[in-house]
């Protein structure tokens, strides 16, 4: 039978995929070829390397001053000295064994943000709390350029959000928003945090929202937004679905489970019925 | 009596000294073999030989008194409420003298046939089955497994032994459908996806779940592939989906062992109850019913802190009764990915696997496993062959497969689909078989032979040239 891709040289070892050209589709590693049936040897060594790299990615320190410096320079960055606080895992090793303390804020950042309330009686719309989480490297290139997609939106037009001061958070995970939020007196609270660094996206930034934030919510109150890099979820595109979140958070006084993402995507509705080149529409 | 006495509710005496447990749930915690997750707990044994001290109590305890005593209190947890009121008395007889260690002795003796295992299967409750785990070696929980022959059905036959099944997971960061065609065509070009081809969506948004669920859906149709789909959303927004129309195969959630668990996770049996009703009444299978897909693991219950101070394993298995109640095709222990705080490294995500794939099988579910790490845990590739050869040897019914191990979504690293090449080839396990039939119809296989082709099938080769140009 004749054949539209050739693919069995004699004497080679390693047999290769004609359908490793769908990668300029996806970073997933399709079309390794095969040696007998496994992994050839450049594509084995080639996710040893990631592999390496995302281990290292783990334990690089946040640069907070250079973040902090970074972001009160932009005209939208919220009025307010930001907040610097720590969570009760002293460091990184403690933060990986004690997800409990990384839940929870140390002694002198609860005073922080009591001595804060302390001074300013009004309430908040809402806090943004900014995480390293599993990858600094996610907040440091991912914050800048998603806050200033969105904070311009929120503080204009008819309903305009009041945000307090930006709030940093070394060795801390989702759920420290809770208490912050509530001794910020925030009506929402949105967390920012470096998700897990995968082989392929060690710089993937989560949000989560949760609406009438307090110390020992589930994640049933929390919606969650992920993957937001250049490489992923856009920014305006996670903006969007934010600020959508937000909308309807606000609207219902709730958040979690009982509140639906239902923005479309619009990346999607631009394609037509054929976009799946497996299903032949001729 | 002293006081010091009347507080424990087991005591074993080694020469001099007296060790006690308080409770069940105490003494199952601390006769737990070490890991992370029971140490963050603070219900792990202090010292080794507390341990093994602990195991020799438990295996003195009767299977009886496991009906009599529960680890969650009956008034607040409907899981406790369903596996009391569900026990089968007359499945428990055969066993029903036995002690945890006599019972280990049962399982492993030629007493416990398969069909034995089988009729006495909804007499053992989780507990039970979590309590001999505990004192059994890696080596008896694959072979008692491997006795547990658990078979479900769909569009094809699962869990046959013999056969080694494949979850083709095909996720793209922003859920991208050329991206996700890329992968299902290179998955299924290796042989992978009998289990299930299934997708976890980057976000949960009920058109989207409705359009991955349609786009796999004409695929399966198209290549007239015997396997089913499932959209990993929440089950609240499957119903949706199916009151919207969308072709809906499996109906996918995660549970935990207790109620609280499962209210963090935003459910309970009612909404599965629910759920697996609508996805029935769509009549979508044609060699079985089986339309629940579910995923587990250890340490669930502990980061939704509503683990009542019971050990991970036991809140684990603990989930085996939800699972068990909804019939599912497919159970899935995800061991590796909830992160080192609960299993630190490869060793005890090794152990955990073992002991899910046992429990789970021992209770009649069709158990598969994502043997998995994240970059945060002391584990590596080495681990997940370690742990995928020991589980496919101890009868497995499926594994992931995933483009050369990475999920660019979930940013983990499971098995690839080249693994499951591996695995199928050094024990001689096959697909499903409808599947298996499928792959050597179309080409993917060579004739009557568990060999991959080295061309591109034809089937396959026309969609390939419209998208690359026919090079």
């Amino acid at each position: 039978m004749k054949r539209v891709f050739p693919t069995h040289p004699t004497n080679d070892p390693v047999i290769e995929n004609p359908w490793q050209r769908l990668r300029e589709f996806t970073d997933a590693r399709i079309g390794l070829g095969r040696a007998g049936v496994s992994v050839p040897t450049k594509h084995l060594l080639a996710f040893q390397l990631a592999h390496a790299q995302a281990i290292d990615a783990v334990h690089t320190p946040l640069n907070i001053d250079g973040l902090i410096e970074n972001l009160t320079a932009q005209s939208w960055c919220p009025k307010g000295q930001p907040l610097r606080l720590h969570s009760r895992a002293e460091h990184r090793d403690m933060y990986l064994q004690r997800p409990d303390y990384g839940r929870l804020l140390n002694k002198a950042s609860e005073q922080t943000l009591e001595d804060h309330a302390y001074l300013n009686d009004d309430p908040y719309d809402l806090a943004f709390v900014i995480v390293d989480g599993l990858s600094a490297l996610a907040i440091e290139e991912n914050t800048l350029p998603f806050l200033g997609e969105l904070i311009p939106q929120l503080t204009s037009g008819p309903e305009p959000w009041s945000i307090a001061p930006l709030c940093f958070v070394e060795q801390g995970r989702v759920a420290i928003g809770d208490p912050i939020g509530e001794l910020l007196n925030a009506k929402c609270v949105v967390v920012l945090v470096g998700e897990r660094p995968g082989l392929s996206s060690p710089d993937s930034m989560g949000l989560y929202l949760t609406w009438a934030p307090k110390s020992g919510k589930t994640d049933a109150y929390r919606n969650c937004i992920s993957n937001i890099r250049t490489a992923g979820l856009n920014y305006p595109e996670a903006s969007r679905k934010t600020r959508y979140l937000l909308n309807e958070a606000r609207t219902k006084q709730l958040s979690g489970v009982q509140l639906k993402d239902r923005t479309d995507e619009s990346a999607l509705e631009h394609e037509n019925d054929n976009n799946n080149f497996l299903i032949s529409k001729s | 009596m002293t006081n010091a006495q009347t507080q424990f509710r087991f005591r074993h005496t080694v020469g001099e000294r007296t060790f006690g447990f308080k409770s069940l749930a105490e003494l199952m915690a601390k006769a737990t073999p070490a890991r992370s997750g029971d140490r963050l707990a603070g219900v792990a044994a202090e010292t080794a030989e507390e341990r093994a001290i602990a195991q020799m109590t438990l295996a003195d305890v009767p299977l009886k008194l496991f009906l009599e005593e529960v680890v969650v209190p009956y008034e607040d947890d409907e899981i406790t409420r369903l596996i009391i009121d569900e026990h089968d008395k007359l499945a428990f007889a055969p066993i029903s003298h036995l002690t945890v260690g006599g019972f280990r002795d049962w399982l492993l003796s030629d007493m416990a046939t398969p069909a034995m295992l089988e009729k006495v299967r909804d007499g053992i409750t989780p507990e039970m089955a979590a309590a001999v785990s505990k004192i059994m070696r890696n080596q008896d929980l694959i072979l008692v497994a491997k006795k547990c022959h658990v078979k479900t059905a769909f569009r094809n036959t699962i869990g046959l032994p013999g056969h080694l099944s494949t979850r083709l997971q095909p996720n793209h960061p922003t859920d991208d459908l050329t991206g996700i065609a890329a992968s299902i065509l290179d998955g299924l070009m290796y042989a992978n996806g009998d289990a299930v081809i299934g997708i976890n969506p980057a976000t949960d948004n009920v058109a989207q779940a409705c359009r991955l669920m349609k786009m796999m859906d004409e695929v399966i149709q198209h290549y007239e592939i015997p396997t089913q789909s499932c959209v990993l959303t929440h089950v609240t927004n499957t119903i949706e989906c199916i009151e919207q129309g969308a072709p809906v195969d499996l109906v996918f959630q995660s549970i935990g062992g207790t109620q609280a668990t499962n209210d963090s996770f935003g459910f309970n049996l009612a909404t599965l109850a629910e759920a697996r009703e609508a996805a029935l009444s769509l009549k979508r299978g044609t060699v079985g019913d089986n339309v629940m897909y579910f995923e587990t693991g250890q340490g669930s219950a502990l980061s939704a802190n509503a683990h009542h101070n019971v050990d991970q394993q036991t809140c684990e298995a603990r989930a085996y009764a939800v699972a068990r109640k909804f019939k599912p095709l497919l159970v899935n222990t995800v061991v590796g990915f909830i992160g080192p705080e609960y299993l630190f490294d490869g060793k005890e995500i090794t152990r955990a696997g073992l002991e899910d794939h046992f429990c789970a099988k021992l209770l009649g579910l069709p158990m598969g496993c994502d043997v998995c790490y994240t970059n945060h845990a002391q584990a590596d590739q080495n681990d997940m062959d370690n742990l995928m050869t020991l589980l496919a040897v101890a009868g497995c019914t499926f594994i992931m497969g995933i483009p050369g191990s990475d999920d660019i979504m979930l940013n983990y690293q499971t098995t690839s689909f080249h693994d499951a090449m591996y695995v199928r080839q050094a024990l001689g396990l096959t697909p499903a078989p409808e599947f298996d039939q499928w792959l050597k119809h179309t080409n993917i296989f060579n004739d009557d032979q568990f060999t991959l082709n080295h061309q591109v099938p034809s089937a396959f080769e026309k969609s390939l040239k419209r998208m690359l140009g026919g090079q």
